[in-house]
């Protein structure tokens, strides 16, 4: 935080700074210590020296990383300095252990693909680089409500075209089109994401407060079910068709955690679960593949499974265990042995070689992104921003839940991959998105308000209100505000202009006038006039 | 909306927990339980790409890991390469295989050529702190490559086994068994290794008989005849008949003892003959050390039942009868039944009946005889060293039994210099050397007997005790006695020991 912006003429001084990042810099350079430094250990052990590739891995991830840092100081200054090298170092440590595995040719051939992965680990930053650039305010986005309804609903039924989908490891969550394969469901997230923060933060009054209450639970009314029937036959097709039950908890679980957000009723989520619980019993008892995947994840070790259907996950559990405490080290243990080790198993192949302390320290990073994706949720004023941070930031969490539930054994096994460490094209280009879309929204989030802070009214030196979009929140409050006043003296000289980076202001666009950005209870949602509304 | 953002992060934050408890309780709590399931190849992958030790005889590396560019990054040698070689000395390095099948010393000393036993954790400590590979040791055997190489020319195409112990030491000098297989079908690196092992394991071998009936043998090459295949031991076990009958104080060497054309067998009407229907004695009666010399089969049934079961049974014991040992392979126990009938009791006292015995056992009845009545441990592994050529285990000699006196030893020594001198075991005769044996025919099976031939030399100092079993007796038939076929070899044996 060190350079001072000016204030722009004629608005309101708000006595912010534009942040320089320092933070980020610092913690980018960590990350890719850690990342290079991984790079360069699997290459000790792996050929005794710089592995192949090293210097265009260290300089491609180190170039984009800088590039996207500096693109946040001019276009996201405020957004949040954690995420990137959080990300940053997942992407690094998951090329080193995608190497480690490439690297194991001569001995055992894998598709592990380092040099494949690295060029869409770029790809996938450039996109979140063009999308920071020229997505300004991700409220633009919810005009596309519906469009991303239909688009999340066609990116899930594609693997269920036949002749485009195929089965990989008894789930249909691939599409293949020529050379090229996706995970569609990847996208889908974002897009029902985007679906249902704009239909909830239309709707959440209706959903939230007709009903009746029964035993505590204030109970929807039935005519209000229709949508929540809709993605509940979503994803119980999704679970029936393509036989992963990752990818339908995936969906449901967002849409319910997003409906929970929204309306702030228990009884969603107790409807939710009952519907998802039974469904998933129904589909069980009735078809075959859905009651051998059960089979496979509650005795994998059953000799007639074993050497077939209970391979994988066997072998996973296998190299977990190899790696134990402190794991075997770069390139020391075999998670070459695990099929897709480099992909679905990543964690059990990262496992075997960073032990339990390195995945506890991974666990840690991921969530640490998926709490500061929640915390600017909070922290951002606007409903439907609050929503898709909250969604995106849930759907990480669940995501990495359905993975890694998959190959410890909490869950059935699933299809989908280990966002930013997993070879494959389509999570990292879909996750690498969820993340610029974060640090959007947290950008909005911290950029001090071209609003009266409410001690500013009471402070010792008085500003002058200016066409603050709305005077509700700005409601005096003595106590802090006097000290927050008095801690930054002579700020009010300040030359203004610094809002030119600021959101564009009005009450249509729903700013919000909450003094205590990122904070209280308190929060006013002025999510367009018809909506405004303390809660 | 911000109560329930804050409620959800508390609810991400409960799955990330679930997310590290089962990931603890798979790599912390349950990590053993899986490392060791025999579904999981990484142990044998983690030994493989290891560097394991080699196994090493008179400075050979008969068994030794090569690097190779494949999943196990190291490939088990034997015998350089040389099937023959390899096959010299693969009753006792065994095989090391990676569908997990392993046997001879590469399982008994399994451990420390991986480099993973207890005693090499400061090296695996030193090996974590410089970060190389873990390294095995080499096993240094005993074996005598001159001897080895002896005995197994010797034995040449016929099946059986030929076992040399140093008396003073109980080193073992050689250990061969024919046939046998070559370790190195057993440890490639592909599907090979399982079917060549099936086709092994399966594996019958026929043998000739006298009446040119169909036979095989009951042990298939991956046998090792030597320790782990029990025959009738015939006269040979006279030595034990003869040990206990001087031991118990009533009998020398000079001894008269009834040596009737035929006996009948206690409780039975069975007539027992001497070898081919032959007389022992005009008389009737001989001395022991004669009835041993031409190996009177009545004259020691008679004994057999005199001596009484118990009398018999505690003199095999003490040479090491109804125990097992671990020279490190653990071999199988050689038998004396108890609460036989009587008749049982007397075809014990020739060998017969209610006693088995392994060409170990009767190399180390005949190499207590040579040791002043004192039976050394067998053993095979002189010493282990680590990575860096420090000895980290050296064997020392331990005494095992003291089966007889030495007035004992002495009095057998003279009555086996006169089987050779002669005796029924003459063609064992070396020029120069006293040559103390005792010849052996038993029936295992009455179409093709099991010749034997015991000995130890010189008498004077003995250097080296010797078994020779040869299972395929009905091939030549009326020549076929432990005495013609198998003293021979002992001879060669001996005089490879000799000449070293």
């Amino acid at each position: 935080m060190s350079g001072v912006a000016p204030a722009e003429p004629g608005m309101l001084q708000t006595d912010e700074r534009v942040p320089a990042r320092v933070a980020e810099a610092f913690l980018l350079v960590v990350a890719l210590v850690l990342s290079v430094g991984a790079i360069w250990m699997v290459g000790e052990s792996m050929v005794g020296g710089l592995p192949p590739g090293f210097w265009t891995y260290t300089l491609g991830l180190t170039g984009l990383a800088l590039a996207l840092h500096l693109l946040l100081r001019f276009r996201a200054p405020y957004a949040d300095q954690v995420i990137l090298p959080a990300v940053v170092l997942l992407n690094g440590l998951g090329l080193a252990m995608v190497l480690r595995i490439d690297l194991e040719d001569a001995r055992f051939a894998t598709p592990a693909n380092a040099g494949r992965h690295f060029m869409w680990i770029l790809l996938a930053m450039l996109c979140a680089g063009v999308l920071l650039w020229f997505l300004r305010d991700h409220r633009s986005w919810r005009k596309y409500t519906y469009t991303a309804m239909i688009a999340g609903i066609v990116l899930v039924m594609l693997p269920l075209i036949p002749g485009l989908g195929r089965p990989i490891n008894g789930a249909k969550v691939w599409i293949f089109i020529g050379p090229f394969s996706l995970q569609p469901a990847e996208f889908a997230k974002i897009a029902f994401a985007v679906f249902f923060a704009g239909y909830l933060v239309t709707n959440r009054d209706t959903l939230a407060l007709a009903g009746r209450k029964v035993l505590g639970l204030q109970l929807p009314r039935a005519r209000d079910l229709g949508p929540i029937l809709v993605v509940w036959a979503i994803s119980l097709g999704v679970l029936v068709g393509q036989t992963d039950l990752g990818t339908s908890l995936l969906f449901f679980g967002l849409f319910v955690g997003m409906l929970y957000l929204a309306t702030e009723r228990g009884g969603w989520v107790a409807i939710g679960l009952v519907m998802f619980a039974s469904g998933a019993v129904l589909a069980w008892s009735i078809f075959g593949h859905v009651q051998r995947r059960v089979d496979i994840w509650l005795n994998p070790f059953d000799p007639e499974l074993i050497t077939g259907a209970s391979f994988q996950i066997v072998q996973g559990l296998f190299g977990l265990a190899h790696g134990g405490m402190f794991g075997a080290g770069w390139g020391e243990g075999m998670p070459y042995l695990v099929p897709y080790a480099y992909s679905d198993f990543i964690y059990s192949a990262l496992g075997e070689e960073l032990g339990l302390t390195g995945l506890l320290g991974i666990l840690l990073v991921y969530l640490v992104i998926v709490e500061r994706g929640l915390r600017n949720a909070i922290a951002v004023r606007d409903g439907f921003g609050k929503l898709l941070a909250g969604g995106l930031a849930f759907v990480m969490a669940l995501q990495l839940f359905v993975v890694i539930g998959g190959i410890t054994r909490i869950i059935p096994l699933t299809g989908l991959t280990l966002p930013f460490m997993a070879q494959g094209g389509s999570s990292l280009l879909a996750n690498w998105v969820v993340v610029a879309l974060l640090l959007r929204i947290s950008d909005n989030a911290r950029r001090p308000s071209a609003l009266p802070m409410r001690g500013q009214l009471a402070g010792p030196t008085p500003h002058e209100v200016g066409q603050g979009p709305s005077g509700t929140g700005a409601l005096p409050v003595a106590a802090g505000a006097a000290r927050d006043a008095v801690a930054v003296p002579g700020r009010s000289a300040n030359p203004p202009g610094e809002s030119s980076f600021g959101p564009p202001a009005g009450p249509a666009d729903g700013a919000a006038a909450d003094g205590a950005a990122g904070g209280a209870e308190t929060t006013v949602i002025v999510d367009g006039p018809r909506e405004g509304g303390t809660r | 909306m911000n109560a329930t953002l804050r409620r959800l992060s508390t609810v991400v934050i409960a799955m990330f927990m679930a997310l590290m408890v089962s990931t603890t309780w798979i790599q912390f709590v349950r990590s053993g339980e899986y490392n060791e399931n025999p579904n999981n190849n990484r142990k044998i992958y983690a030994e493989y790409g290891n560097f394991r030790g080699p196994i090493v005889v008179g400075g050979e590396a008969v068994a030794a890991s090569v690097a190779v560019d494949d999943r196990y990054g190291y490939q088990r040698v034997y015998g350089s390469g040389d099937a023959t070689r390899a096959q010299i000395f693969a009753p006792v390095t065994g095989f090391y295989s990676v569908t997990g099948n392993i046997s001879g010393i590469e399982n008994a000393k399994d451990s420390f050529l991986s480099g993973s036993a207890d005693s090499l954790w400061l090296d695996r400590l030193q090996n974590l702190i410089t970060g190389e590979e873990v390294q095995g040791s080499s096993v240094v055997l005993t074996l005598d490559p001159a001897v080895q190489q002896a005995a197994w020319d010797a034995l040449g195409d016929q099946k059986g086994a030929v076992v040399a112990i140093e008396p003073a030491t109980g080193k073992i000098l050689a250990l061969v068994s024919r046939p046998t297989f070559d370790p190195n079908v057993l440890a490639t690196h592909d599907d090979t290794a399982t079917t060549n092992y099936e086709a092994l394991a399966n594996m019958k071998l026929p043998t000739a008989t006298i009446d040119g009936s169909a036979a095989n043998s009951p042990y298939g090459p991956l046998t090792n005849r030597a320790i782990g295949a029990t025959f009738f031991p015939g006269s040979t076990f006279k030595l034990v008949t003869s040990a206990a009958a001087i031991e118990s104080g009533q009998y020398t060497p000079s001894t008269q003892i009834p040596a009737p054309d035929t006996y009948l067998l206690p409780g039975t009407s069975t007539e027992m003959q001497n070898f081919g229907g032959e007389r022992c004695s005009a008389t009737g009666q001989m001395t022991l050390l004669d009835a041993l010399r031409i190996s009177c089969n009545t004259a020691f049934a008679q004994l057999g039942t005199t001596l009484g079961e118990d009398a018999l049974r505690e003199q095999a014991e003490a040479f090491g009868f109804n125990d097992t040992l671990e020279i490190p392979m653990s071999t199988t126990a050689s038998s004396y039944e108890a609460d036989m009938s009587p008749d049982k009791v007397a075809q014990t006292g020739i060998g017969q009946g209610g006693v088995k015995a392994t060409p170990l056992q009767m190399a180390m009845v005949a190499a207590a005889i040579a040791n002043d009545g004192v039976l050394m441990e067998p053993y095979l592994v002189q010493q282990i060293q680590d990575s860096d050529l420090a000895v980290i285990e050296e064997t020392s000699p331990k005494r095992y039994k003291t089966p007889i006196s030495p007035s004992t030893a002495e009095a057998l020594t003279q009555m086996m210099l006169a089987v050779v001198n002669d005796g029924s075991g003459t063609a064992a005769q070396i020029p120069g050397v006293a040559v103390a044996g005792k010849t052996g025919t038993a029936e295992d099976d009455p179409r093709q007997p099991t010749l034997w031939f015991t000995a130890f030399a010189p008498a004077e100092a003995p250097e080296v005790a010797v078994a020779v079993v040869l299972e395929n007796g009905g091939e030549s038939t009326n020549e076929s006695t432990g005495g013609r076929r198998a003293a021979p070899i002992a001879q060669q044996v001996i005089q490879a020991v000799l000449s070293r």
